[in-house]
């Protein structure tokens, strides 16, 4: 079905009168004659839907709107723009870590200790600030170097010991956590931080990290800014770069990426320095939001970030999946913390929504990928 | 590099054709005649001279010599733990060898990286991990490779130039995919490693190593690929084939190197063997004759008569 081997009498991939042709008509690109062309023409003619059933993020998407139309009708007040702008927000927070942690898991690795990271960065930016008495913008910048630095702990950890990720950031999320509580007692005194909000630069920092943009009567969040830019350049990485390439292939397959030249160690590196960029924009809301930052903070958020990439398409296997995806999957979050408030439901069963919810979308995108192989 | 393109003028980098877009050779027969005669003055593409390998106190390979000339085949036949494996990585820059030399163009090399052998143009395709099964074909077929336009941050790929010449390239190994956007898993394990040998072809291998290509295929498939190894040749590749299988090792080798626990049982040109020598040898000789007596006197199990 896939191809029919036709009988090439000179068989040569080298040169020969036929393959001029065919090549000229490919490198002229422009309907030119010959099988190219003709081809090409085929692509263009396959069924949208079936496109569409080969995405990733498709069964998040169907799941985003199941949720929407729920709390629509349920909820009177969801449909307010103010109560949309709060489950934006709600679903910013998380997308803003779950796309790159979608990035990670779709280049094959899992990171724990990403909960705990974005609380670290953001006692990193407040204690440094505070105790130097330097502008804040010192210790936010100082907050940048140490994040980037227990991702980069993470990354060449995993590619020189090859242990598994999930061990290894297991480790360094049990580690984070102690440093958290234990150094800021140390230096605080307390396990909070104290207020910074009369500092230096507090003000700008917080335009840049936590201010709020009126669009006409409706207050965004800029975090929703940072996270909609974070899901074009993910995206735009994935699909369009030679980078992206190599993070579908050593999620893939990384034996064989390696043995046709990617450089494998260097792409989960950046993975988990790209998923400590998130923790720290994450980290620097948090901080510049409250003012101060309670040390214990974190502790589980780590499995929400994979739980909406998963449902947002990603095999925990690695090797596929989409930033897309993971965005959706933290907007049907967002959209269900919220959601359960507006319809005055009891919230503790947020979690039980949530884990339900999971499992479904695990159902639905693995049944959805077996329809579409098998339509090809 | 340098040593052997005197002897061989027919053997023109396929890459450089690819980019120009305008075959340099015409004529598809030359490449086939040439060859022949020449490459006996050549400079060996590959040569392995006394190479021996060892894993802690164990010995994987242990001189063990081996010559790659251009448009020919080299066969290496062993059983499972001949050493095949230790051999091709040591080729391909998976592993070092420990003592002995290895010559590429006359150069003596030490390869760090199947990186570093790709760049010197030894490109290897292994029996299971020659693609990303979950990636489309046209990903997989630039992978490690990908070309881009623009440049510094703005670089992306070039992915229609990726996609018209994944199809094209396939079509000329009578590949014709409806799609070049489909997981490369759906393709058949045949298929799979031609799109890879047509992969190492595009980007100009002077050298294939091929590891079992045919292993866990059937009859008519095997013969599909082993086609596509012929059409390499023809090209003015020098091609290793691994293989445990002497009927197909025979079909298409210039050159035989047996392997047997890790040392070198014969190594052999074509002219003056034949299939039945090679497989006898190749499957153990003697202990095949021996197995052969144990079968035919084994008594009955009690418990089946």
């Amino acid at each position: 079905m896939t191809a029919a081997p036709t009988p090439t009498p000179s068989g040569a991939p080298g040169a020969t009168e036929e393959n001029a042709t065919t090549q000229a008509g490919g490198t002229a690109g422009s309907g030119g004659a010959g099988k190219t062309a003709g081809s090409d023409e085929r692509l263009v003619h396959r069924p949208l839907l079936q496109r569409l059933l080969g995405r990733p993020e498709l069964g998040a998407v169907v799941g985003a709107v199941a949720v929407f139309v729920v709390f629509s009708v349920v909820a009177e007040s969801f449909l307010r723009a103010s109560s949309l702008s709060t489950v934006l927000y709600a679903s910013s927070t998380l997308g803003i870590m779950a796309v790159p942690v979608a990035l990670l898991m779709i280049g094959g690795e899992f990171d724990l200790s990403t909960g705990v990271m974005v609380t670290t960065s953001s006692l990193v930016s407040s204690m440094f600030s505070y105790q130097m008495t330097a502008n804040v913008w010192v210790g936010v910048g100082v907050s940048l170097l140490v994040t980037l630095g227990i991702g980069l702990f993470n990354g060449y950890m995993l590619v020189r010991t090859k242990l598994p990720s999930f061990i290894i950031t297991l480790g360094t999320f049990l580690m984070l956590t102690g440093l958290n509580l234990g150094l800021t007692k140390l230096i605080s005194g307390t396990v909070s931080t104290k207020t910074i909000s009369d500092m230096e630069g507090f003000a700008s920092a917080k335009a840049l990290f936590a201010s709020e943009l009126s669009i006409g009567p409706v207050g965004i969040q800029v975090t929703v800014v940072w996270w909609l830019g974070l899901v074009v350049l993910a995206t735009w990485l994935l699909l369009r770069t030679k980078a992206g390439n190599w993070i579908f292939a050593v999620g893939g397959g990384q034996h064989t990426a390696r043995a046709v030249g990617v450089p494998v160690a260097r792409t989960k590196i950046g993975l988990y320095l790209g998923v400590a960029l998130g923790a720290w924009i994450s980290g620097q809301h948090l901080l510049f939001n409250y003012d101060v930052v309670q040390s214990g903070e974190g502790v589980g958020n780590e499995l929400i970030y994979i739980a909406a990439a998963v449902i947002g398409g990603c095999l925990l296997t690695g090797g596929y999946g989409s930033a897309v995806g993971a965005a959706v999957g933290a907007f049907i979050f967002g959209m269900t913390s919220k959601g359960i408030v507006y319809a005055q439901w009891e919230p503790d069963w947020f979690k039980f929504f949530l884990g339900a919810m999971l499992l479904v979308a695990v159902l639905l995108n693995a049944y959805i990928r077996k329809r579409a192989e098998a339509n090809r | 590099m340098t040593g052997d393109k005197d002897g061989n003028v027919a053997d023109t980098p396929p890459k450089d054709e690819a980019a120009a877009g305008a075959p340099a050779v015409q004529d598809p027969a030359p490449p086939v005649q040439d060859p022949a005669p020449a490459v006996q003055d050549t400079v060996p593409l590959v040569e392995l001279t006394d190479v021996s390998k060892f894993y802690g106190n164990i010995r994987a390979l242990e001189e063990v010599s081996l010559q790659v000339h251009a448009g020919e085949i080299t066969c290496v036949l062993g059983d499972n733990g001949a050493g095949k494996s230790t051999l091709i990585k040591i080729v391909a820059g998976l592993h070092q060898h420990d003592t002995g030399t290895f010559r590429i163009n006359g150069e003596e090399a030490r390869l760090a990286s199947p990186r570093e052998a790709l760049d010197r143009g030894i490109a290897t395709v292994y029996q299971d991990l020659a693609v990303v099964p979950l990636m489309p074909v046209w990903r997989n077929f630039f992978l490690g490779s990908e070309p881009t336009k623009g440049r510094g941050p703005f670089a992306r790929l070039d992915v229609e130039s990726m996609r018209r010449t994944t199809h094209s390239e396939l079509l000329r190994m009578g590949i014709d995919l409806r799609d070049v956007d489909q997981p490369i898993g759906t393709l058949s394990g045949g298929e799979r490693q031609c799109v890879a040998i047509a992969r190492a072809v595009y980007f100009g291998a002077k050298v294939l190593v091929l590891d079992e290509p045919t292993a866990a295929l059937g009859v008519k498939q095997s013969g599909v690929v082993l086609k596509y190894v012929a059409a390499a040749r023809d090209a003015g590749l020098g091609v290793v084939l691994i293989t445990h299988n002497p009927h197909h090792a025979y079909l298409v080798g210039d050159r035989f190197v047996l392997l047997k626990r890790g040392t070198m049982a014969g190594s052999h040109r074509k002219d003056g063997l034949e299939l039945d020598e090679l497989t006898r040898q190749m499957s153990g000789g003697s202990e095949l004759e021996q197995l052969s007596h144990e079968l035919e006197r084994a008594p009955v199990p009690q418990h089946l008569q």
